[in-house]
């Protein structure tokens, strides 16, 4: 089974509402791949120019920031679990 | 009437109309609450607020409410405490502490930023409201949540402090520990307010919740007689706190109510979680998270959201950051406590520990004034203090075992009511010595 994206309110105007999505990939930064190619309107809001994820944007793979591991390059294999959750403030 | 022009997106200058929203639809980026500046410079002054209530509502101008209804009247208008003994021992010539240990009513600058977002709750028609927490946010949702009448729903890293846990307990609040640090806390939230309509305060309300640091700022500018200290030093965890302090004075400055000369800003963090430290000194900006591992809980915050902010503010500023081990932490409670008769929690102990460690580096000025900003209370946070507790006599109720225990001597020099000495070993300068020793002679 593949990878399970979970989307937040943010961006469901861009993916017509869907909060979650399944798609395959050996790497995070596939499974970012195939989401713009699904949906168009992501393209550019996650990653920056060089790919790299944006400064206001954390995503999860299994629980555990992707900055914490391999950014893009972080292995995912089915079953896994990826959240994109926008930068909340401290407390 | 309100002076609110809108919301504004940081990154990309995107606006939208006043909403529960913090997140920029089109970048991510945060959204900060926009005022109309003009206007204000009109009607706000020194002379505008003279006769109101010493509370953080006396610039409700600068915040961020619509409507006539403000709850947590009270909160707010901390001492600023002149610091000589602390200013001596650090080598000082001028130290003030901006005391929210005392903040009314659960004891730390929280109060200020959920008296704001409660406000702005209520405002919006919502009936729940909740929090991510470290511990004190936890503690001033719970007590004014449930004061104003609202259901709570707030949530914390299972293993919080004992009196953390139970200052949002005691008053009936709902709470939900979990099962992992701050940062996965954080994000839990981040998905039950996505799911539910509620108002997590640092989620959904954070633009206006942020704008109650603010009054930190403007309390000590009013403080100093409309003035802007020359240095602040400021701990951070999410590191929100000292970019709105920074935006305060600015604002200020903008009003025509203090000078030109800026503010050099110092950020404070412990070594376990200094990603916005790092980020200051090695010149990047970037916030790399780390997992957190410090005693200073309150701080705990690996992937701190307004970090990027708060390391830019610092630089632009001529500022600097530094980060302390937790023995430091603890004996930087043990010297505030010592000198000043101030009790702070751990992250108060990381700003005093850092200010040495800044002033001593030679990057914080010795000749001009300082304020350090003391943000929660240290019954909050006893056990770092356990560990390590002076010892004390336990005696027969006989004077003699009185004066065995405690030697007449001895009992001269304190009733003379000079200082104690060593109250902070390993500093460079020891306590004043002229009045303990022609104490000794009495």
């Amino acid at each position: 089974m593949p990878v399970q994206v979970r989307i937040p309110s943010v961006l469901r105007r861009q993916t017509g509402g869907d909060e979650s999505v399944q798609l395959e990939g050996a790497t995070l930064g596939d499974i970012l791949d195939g989401l713009e190619t699904r949906y168009e309107g992501l393209r550019g809001k996650l990653r920056g120019p060089k790919g790299e994820i944006r400064r206001f944007v954390n995503i999860y793979v299994n629980d555990h920031d992707a900055r914490l591991l391999d950014g893009s390059t972080t292995a995912v294999t089915d079953g896994d679990e990826v959240i994109i959750i926008p930068a909340v403030a401290g407390g | 009437m309100s002076y609110v022009k809108g919301l504004k997106c940081r990154e990309c200058g995107t606006e939208f109309p006043v909403a529960p929203r913090a997140i920029c639809e089109d970048c991510f980026g945060p959204l900060e609450v926009t005022y109309d500046y003009a206007a204000l410079r009109r009607s706000f002054g020194p002379d505008a607020i003279a006769g109101r209530a010493r509370s953080m509502w006396r610039y409700r101008e600068l915040l961020p409410v619509d409507g006539a209804e403000i709850l947590g009247l009270e909160v707010g208008c901390t001492p600023l405490v002149r610091a000589d003994r602390l200013a001596r021992t650090l080598g000082v010539d001028e130290l003030y502490v901006k005391n929210d240990a005392v903040n009314f009513p659960t004891l730390s600058f929280k109060d200020r930023v959920v008296s704001v977002a409660l406000t702005k709750a209520r405002e919006f028609g919502m009936t729940t409201v909740g929090c991510a927490s470290t511990g004190n946010l936890a503690n001033a949702v719970a007590a004014q949540g449930v004061r104003h009448g609202f259901e709570t729903c707030i949530l914390v890293p299972e293993d919080l402090e004992a009196a953390k846990i139970l200052g949002t307990t005691v008053y009936g609040a709902r709470l939900i520990g979990v099962r992992g640090d701050y940062d996965q806390v954080n994000r839990l939230c981040s998905q039950i307010a996505d799911r539910y309509g509620w108002g997590i305060v640092n989620v959904n309300l954070r633009p206006f919740y942020g704008e109650g640091s603010k009054t930190v700022g403007y309390e000590i500018a009013e403080q100093l007689g409309w003035k802007r200290p020359a240095s602040l030093v400021c701990c951070m965890a999410g590191g929100s706190l000292l970019t709105k302090i920074g935006k305060a004075f600015d604002e200020l400055q903008r009003l025509g109510l203090v000078d030109d000369r800026p503010t050099r800003l110092y950020g404070a963090q412990a070594q376990g979680c200094n990603p916005i430290v790092a980020a200051v000194k090695d010149g990047s900006g970037e916030i790399r998270p780390v997992k957190a591992r410090t005693i200073a809980r309150s701080l705990a915050i690996g992937n701190p959201a307004d970090g990027y902010y708060a390391a830019r503010a610092i630089r632009e500023s001529g500022g600097w950051a530094e980060d302390v081990t937790d023995v430091e932490t603890v004996e930087g409670i043990r010297l505030l406590a010592g000198t000043e008769g101030i009790f702070a929690e751990t992250a108060g102990g990381v700003t005093v520990a850092a200010a040495r460690k800044l002033i001593a580096g030679g990057r914080l000025p010795r000749h001009e004034p300082i304020v350090l900003v003391i943000t929660g209370n240290g019954l909050k946070t006893t056990d770092a203090l356990a560990a390590t507790a002076p010892v004390y006599p336990i005696i027969e109720p006989r004077l003699e075992a009185f004066e065995e225990a405690f030697p007449p001597a001895a009992a001269a020099v304190d009733f003379s009511g000079s200082a104690p000495r060593g109250a902070f070993p390993s500093s460079g300068r020891s306590a004043p010595a002229a009045p303990l020793s022609s104490a000794r002679t009495l």
